[in-house]
């Protein structure tokens, strides 16, 4: 079966600005690929290049088995797209846009339109001037999802979204797995490709980063352990692979450190000598992943980018869904 | 709005302007303007000056002797001659500065009120329309510091506008230009600048669209001049003491200098304002006075083909336009009737026109008419051309082009209604022109004839919109550098006539090769060729479009 959408190579630049420095991207039928990457690294330019808005300088770009650039109308019809900064038509409603878009598309699903449009509390008869940024996004969603679009382009489409609204969109973007649409999603918001994504690229400075399954990323990254033992740990910062090892009281009973995913099971062993009283591992998030790859930015930024993972406030891996909402790095 | 309790944290400066007032931060907001238009006020200022300064400059050699001065004041003294320039009072003593201020303060007038309700709309809708404003506004910033600053800027461009204007012709040291009547000269520049700053001080707080609200104003510009026009050509001379162009060329610098009718100006600038500041107390920001109204839930058929989904953005402008044209013509058309008693008797006029190519005096007023509806029916027509730009940098085009909607048909739905539009637009200034022209001639003949003279202008505009497609498909940058052809055709088509042109000037211009009809014979071969121009332009647009990256936001 081919791609969904191949990319190797891709270069963007305008005048000076280089957009994109040899990005590459394979997304596979049928999964919800995210797209991560800090602002200003060419996640929307490549969207834009796929849909054969922008004209690449360089690289070999597929979607759909065909060339978005030459046959970009035919590709058009069988793709949906949500920009990241939906702009309305002042005097057209709501529903007027919805309705344009996707017949312009190849025509809509009335019923699933009906349904959209009641699941996300979206008012159509209010004009696009009327509208917030979370209600003009909520159009292009409506728009993008009520049409049989196989592929579903999605530029941060949850920017201006409500928590609520965001817990529905991550309903509807699993109700399009199912159906079998192939979504390629960008995000700077972590938690939401956590959930919704089967794999990930992580871009940066208009090159892909890393990129597969969250278990083959978590695998390179380390996992944070704190734990209360009845002796004081001794020799734990010794071992291979233990990072920012803290001493959590007077005592020395309970520490926290960071342990690469190669070396958990040393470390474990280590502590198990010293009387484990209570053992709480925290899996490597996205966000972590992403410190590691921004890691410099973050710190000439102010933030603390060194024993990061250890830090308790940040890393709160026992949170529950749809309840984070820390997620943007920048 | 804050009260003046003692905030001894606030620094000096901020508390120096703050003060808990509605105006805070207006000095600032001023400053910050004069920063953002620092190449467009002294655009704007220097064409204005070196425009009247060259105007009367050429003067000097065109009417070198008094008996061409003679000459000039009996063609002017015409109902065209006096609609298209001033009141006749300025020809009882035709030097250069009388001719100056009689050909020239009218056509003035409008652009310096175009200056500044560009100027108004610009600082205050716009930046609320775009939510600057409101960002802006959450600072130490009062209520009404961002009107009170644009009106302030537009008082001192008015102002820079008035002396450069005033020492600039006294400069000259022309016979009849003194310093006097050169002071009158740019000053009444400035006072009618203000009104119409001060009118769209009001319409920007009645709609919530930059472009409604400089609409609006700019209607009461074209009403002003049409109030004049009427007033000074006919028998009614009242109808100018309606309008504030009036009044400013009833000033009659370097003939009477009289101050007074200025006063009226500043009076209604005063009330207008007022106004003004009074209506934006009773919006909320980002708002209009009229109120939003809900719409359909779901689109019409129409709605989503490109054609009738470009017919949607445009038709709002299109029918103003329309029904505009129509009126401007149906006011020229009801002169028409004078034009010909009038002049019939006087001889020389007969002569001159003899010349011309045997025409009558309503035909040859007919055809000077047209250029002017024209021009008009072409700001429309790269105003409607100019569309597909001004969707795609407000990020528009983006989300149509990502569906099964190629790219020459989005915009060939845009040129279809700025071309067809355009047409629909001449016809109606012909008919306007045609029905109220055969009213007041008695000539029901003219009707068919006045609207065929307006529709010999179609294939022009058509090269117009041409011309705007291939700059938006190979040089988006430099759309706007389309409006060069209908202010060209303007000074070319109008002022030429004054000033005496060479004829290359003219044949520069797609409007230039259209045969002036009805005083001249129609001739088929310009209307073609400038067909096959227009397409072939839009063909070569359309191909620089296909090539080039969309513009995204």
């Amino acid at each position: 079966m081919t791609k969904a959408i191949t990319v190797s190579g891709l270069h963007k630049s305008f005048g000076r600005t280089r957009a994109l420095d040899g990005l590459d991207l394979e997304v596979e039928p049928g999964e919800v690929h995210g797209f991560l990457g800090p602002n200003g690294s060419g996640k929307s330019t490549t969207l834009r290049v796929l849909l054969g808005l922008l004209r690449a300088d360089a690289g070999a770009t597929q979607v759909l088995g065909r060339d978005p650039w030459a046959d970009a109308v035919e590709l058009h019809r069988r793709l949906a797209y949500v920009p990241g900064d939906v702009e309305l038509w002042p005097n057209l409603t709501g529903g007027e846009a919805i309705d344009l878009l996707a017949r312009l598309r190849g025509g809509l699903d009335g019923k699933r339109r009906a349904e959209l449009v009641e699941r996300f509390d979206l008012d159509p008869t209010k004009k696009g001037r009327a509208y917030s940024k979370g209600n003009r996004q909520k159009v292009a969603i409506v728009a993008a999802l009520a049409s049989d679009a196989e592929l579903l382009l999605l530029d941060e489409p949850t920017a201006g979204l409500d928590p609520l609204m965001e817990v529905v969109f991550q309903d509807v973007i699993g109700e399009a797995k199912e159906a079998g649409r192939t979504v390629l999603l960008s995000s700077h918001i972590l938690a939401q490709v956590e959930k919704l994504a089967d794999r990930v690229s992580i871009i940066r400075l208009g090159r892909t980063v890393q990129s597969g399954t969250l278990g083959e990323l978590r695998h390179l990254t380390r996992t944070t352990i704190e734990a209360e033992t009845e002796r004081p740990a001794a020799g734990l910062g010794d071992l291979p692979g233990v990072h920012g090892l803290q001493t959590l009281d007077e005592a020395g009973g309970r520490v926290r450190f960071a342990v690469d995913g190669s070396q958990v099971d040393g470390a474990v062993r280590k502590l198990t000598e010293f009387g484990i009283r209570s053992l709480i591992s925290h899996p490597p998030t996205l966000e972590e992943l992403m410190l590691r790859h921004y890691g410099s930015e973050l710190a000439a930024n102010g933030h603390r980018a060194k024993g990061h993972g250890t830090d308790g406030q940040r890393t709160d891996g026992q949170r529950t869904d749809g309840q984070r909402t820390d997620g943007d790095l920048r | 709005m804050t009260t003046a309790t003692t905030a001894p944290e606030a620094p000096a400066s901020v508390g120096q302007v703050a003060g808990g007032n509605a105006l805070a931060g207006t000095r600032t907001l001023i400053r910050f303007a004069l920063r953002r238009d620092r190449i467009r006020f002294p655009v704007w200022i220097l064409a204005l000056l070196l425009g009247t300064l060259m105007t009367a400059n050429s003067f000097s050699t065109l009417y070198s002797d008094p008996q061409d001065r003679a000459n000039a004041a009996r063609s002017m003294g015409s109902p065209a001659g006096l609609a298209m320039s001033g009141p006749r009072h300025y020809l009882d003593d035709y030097a250069f500065g009388s001719m100056l201020a009689h050909q020239m303060l009218g056509f003035m007038a409008v652009l310096v009120g175009l200056m500044s309700v560009l100027i108004i709309t610009r600082h205050t809708r716009a930046e609320e329309e775009t939510g600057r404003a409101e960002l802006v506004r959450s600072t130490v910033v009062g209520r009404h510091a961002h009107l009170a600053a644009a009106l302030s800027v537009a008082v001192l461009a008015n102002l820079a506008l008035a002396l450069l204007l005033a020492f600039g012709l006294a400069g000259l040291g022309m016979e009849g230009i003194d310093t006097a009547g050169s002071l009158l000269y740019g000053f009444g520049h400035a006072a009618v600048g203000l009104v119409f700053a001060a009118v769209s001080a009001v319409t920007v707080q009645l709609t919530a669209h930059t472009r409604g609200a400089s609409g609006m104003a700019l209607a009461v510009v074209g009403v002003a001049y049409v109030l004049r026009a009427a007033g000074d050509s006919g028998e009614n001379a009242a109808l100018s003491w309606l309008s504030p162009i009036g009044w400013v060329q009833r000033s009659y610098p370097y003939v009477d200098n009289r101050w007074w009718p200025l006063l009226l100006c500043l009076a209604l600038a005063v009330a207008c304002a007022a106004a003004g500041f009074a209506l934006s107390t009773r919006r909320d920001v980002g708002a209009g006075l009229r109120p939003e109204k809900l719409g359909r839930p779901t689109a019409s058929d129409a709605l989503t083909t490109p054609l009738g989904f470009a017919l949607r953005l445009h038709r709002g402008m299109l029918i103003g336009f329309g029904a505009g044209l129509f009126l401007m013509g149906a006011m020229y058309g009801s002169i028409l009737g004078d034009a010909e008693d009038m002049l019939k008797d006087i001889d020389q006029i007969q002569e001159a026109l003899d010349r011309i190519g045997g025409a009558g005096v309503a035909e040859s007023f007919a055809s000077m008419v047209m250029v002017v509806l024209t021009v008009v029916a072409a700001v429309y027509v790269v105003m409607a051309a100019l569309r597909p730009r001004s969707e795609e940098t407000a990020g528009r085009a983006e989300p149509l082009l990502a569906t099964g909607l190629s790219r020459a048909r989005w915009v060939g739905g845009h040129l279809a209604v700025a071309m067809g539009g355009g047409t629909v637009v001449l016809l109606l200034a012909g008919l306007g022109f045609g029905i109220a022209g055969a009213a007041s001639t008695g000539d029901a003949g003219l009707l068919p004839d006045l609207v065929g003279a307006a529709l010999a202008y179609a294939p022009a505009l058509w090269v117009t919109v041409g011309v705007a497609v291939v700059l938006f498909g190979w040089f988006p940058q430099a759309s706007q550098a389309a409006w060069i052809v209908p202010v060209y055709a303007f000074v070319v088509g109008y002022l030429g006539q004054i000033l005496q042109f060479p004829g290359w000037m003219n044949n520069l211009s797609p409007f230039g090769h259209v045969p002036r009809l009805p005083a001249a014979d129609m001739d088929w071969t310009p209307l073609l060729l400038l067909s096959l121009v227009a397409a072939g332009l839009v063909w070569l647009g359309l191909a620089g479009f296909r090539r080039r990256d969309l513009e995204t936001k």
